[in-house]
């Protein structure tokens, strides 16, 4: 559904519908590592959830692969110059072990 | 399982391993780590194992008007059936699954609510009330599984990025509504139509994320199964199944299956959204699914319908049997809609294989119930494993068909056992 006035009522309606979901969401925590804050950025769009559910698996090309996907095909409104700190932080700490 | 009966299976899988001559098809296995009881363990049900970190991330919540389900992620909602409601052949509509790309998902008011018909290659635009709908058209109805196409991604070696699914990202329900083809006919539909392009209410987050928006060829459109449903097993559809209409293509896997949906349109030319024209998308070839012809690229095509697929519901990896008692296995089967023809059982390793009894007949898109009791055994280790076969004569692979998004597991279940 696109550009509709139903758009903004949906977001607060969905808003209100998931209000427990929302609070169980705030539980979700990044690790504590350097580049959390930028990583942070994620939760604009999504839970953290995402993060962990895809770990521990990928590699570095892997991550940053799926950062400049959120930017480039989902608009998400991360800087360039963010993507290495960003991909950096989460191969680190949601990687692929390097003994795999 | 408690951590007991995690020891006894490392022993039976040493005994296997060491006498069985199943070295290789045990090797493959690499899942005993996982045996511990860990919520939604796909190596439990006796296949390769979810990814460590989406193990961790699980937990049972229940969303308003839900039974707590396993949360793969919270916004966009994901959730998955666990295994215990798929001992029947119809999914209880509280148990479904949940699935969401975009995170904006109105609570849509039925007296509100209103489809728009048109498109360029519509005769005239149309819009329709739920109350219309309902008045204006024949009733219709059709049993059939909505399965999500990255069902089991979660099982994918090497693994995959996405919603690393286990087994439960699908059920199978009594869906009722009037025929999409039906309403097209009343807004005509010209020579020309090549898709029906297909939007529901939801929304992005953000709003330069691509709208969620799929098509189906017109001859799907046109078929007499697929509907606009507005009942699911008897009552309305819940909020997360798509509330108060949803689109429902039979054998087609979940994608096309567009929930709250309010707009349809016939065109002439293929929809080139993201989500056709880069998501959901297979390597060309790889799999023996008709194809959408009008979305044909090069290198690769849209998921179509569903390949064919079983589950064993009785039992779980590493469960003791005692001595001299038949072995229940029990599940259930399904496809892309040619219908069950056949469900063989082996307990050795599959050297040989008998035929499972089916339950009813739901139809050809329904899940098809099959029971099997192997005779009671000596002391010993033995692999369960099912194989359906659809009567299109298609029948579940032995090795992974890999591709990169994830999509088509069908693998054959193998369930590891000790009789004591």
């Amino acid at each position: 559904m696109s550009g509709t006035p139903m758009r903004a009522a949906a977001a607060a309606l969905s808003l209100a519908l998931a209000a427990g979901a929302f609070a169980q969401e705030s539980k979700v925590q990044l690790k504590d590592a350097p580049g959390k804050d930028k990583a942070m950025q994620c939760v604009a769009c999504h839970s953290l959830d995402y993060i962990r559910m895809n770990s521990r698996f990928l590699d570095k090309a892997g991550w940053t692969g799926s950062v400049n996907k959120m930017i480039n095909v989902f608009g998400a409104p991360i800087a360039k110059e963010d993507v290495e700190a960003i991909a950096s932080y989460l191969a680190q700490n949601y990687g692929k072990p390097p003994d795999k | 399982m408690p951590r007991s009966s995690s020891t006894a299976f490392s022993a039976l899988r040493r005994k296997l391993v060491c006498g069985a001559g199943a070295v290789t098809a045990l090797g493959s296995l690499g899942a005993s780590r996982a045996l511990a009881a860990e919520l939604g363990s796909t190596a439990a049900l006796g296949y390769a194992e979810l990814p460590d970190g989406t193990l961790a991330e699980h937990v049972l919540y229940a969303l308003p008007g839900k039974l707590p389900l396993i949360k793969k992620t919270y916004r966009p909602p994901n959730f998955e059936t666990p295994i215990e409601y798929f001992r029947t052949a119809i999914t209880r509509n509280d148990a479904f699954f949940v699935r969401y790309h975009l995170a904006a998902i109105p609570e849509v008011k039925a007296a509100e609510w209103s489809l728009a018909v048109g498109g360029d290659s519509a005769e005239r635009e149309l819009k329709f009330t739920l109350s219309r709908l309902k008045k204006e058209f024949k009733p219709a109805e059709v049993t059939a599984v909505c399965q999500c196409s990255g069902n089991r991604r979660g099982l994918f070696e090497p693994h995959v990025a996405g919603v690393e699914w286990g087994v439960g990202a699908m059920g199978n329900a009594v869906w009722r509504g009037v025929r999409l083809k039906d309403v097209l006919g009343r807004a005509g539909v010209k020579a020309d139509a090549l898709e029906v392009v297909l939007d529901g209410a939801d929304g992005p987050a953000l709003p330069k994320t691509p709208d969620f928006v799929k098509s189906i060829p017109v001859e799907v459109a046109m078929d007499e199964n697929t509907l606009i449903a507005f009942e699911m097993n008897a009552k309305p559809l819940p909020h997360w199944n798509g509330f108060p209409a949803r689109l429902v293509v039979p054998g087609w896997t979940g994608t096309y299956w567009v929930k709250q949906l309010v707009s349809v349109k016939v065109v002439s030319k293929p929809e080139g959204n993201f989500w056709m024209s880069t998501a959901y998308r297979l390597p060309r070839g790889r799999f023996k699914t008709p194809s959408f012809k009008s979305q044909v690229k090069e290198a690769n095509e849209p998921i179509t319908t569903m390949v064919v697929n079983s589950l064993i519901t009785s039992l779980r990896n590493g469960r003791q049997i005692p001595r001299g008692k038949p072995i229940d296995v029990k599940g259930i089967a399904f496809d892309g809609g040619s219908g069950i023809d056949r469900v063989e059982v082996s307990t050795d390793l599959g050297a040989s294989w008998q035929r499972a009894q089916l339950g009813k007949d739901l139809g050809r898109f329904s899940f098809r119930e099959f029971a099997f009791a192997a005779p009671g055994r000596e002391r010993g280790a033995l692999v369960v494993m099912a194989r359906a076969t659809a009567r299109s004569g298609e029948t579940q692979v032995e090795q992974l068909i890999h591709n990169p998004a994830g999509y088509h597991h069908n693998v054959i279940q193998r369930l590891y056992l000790e009789v004591v």
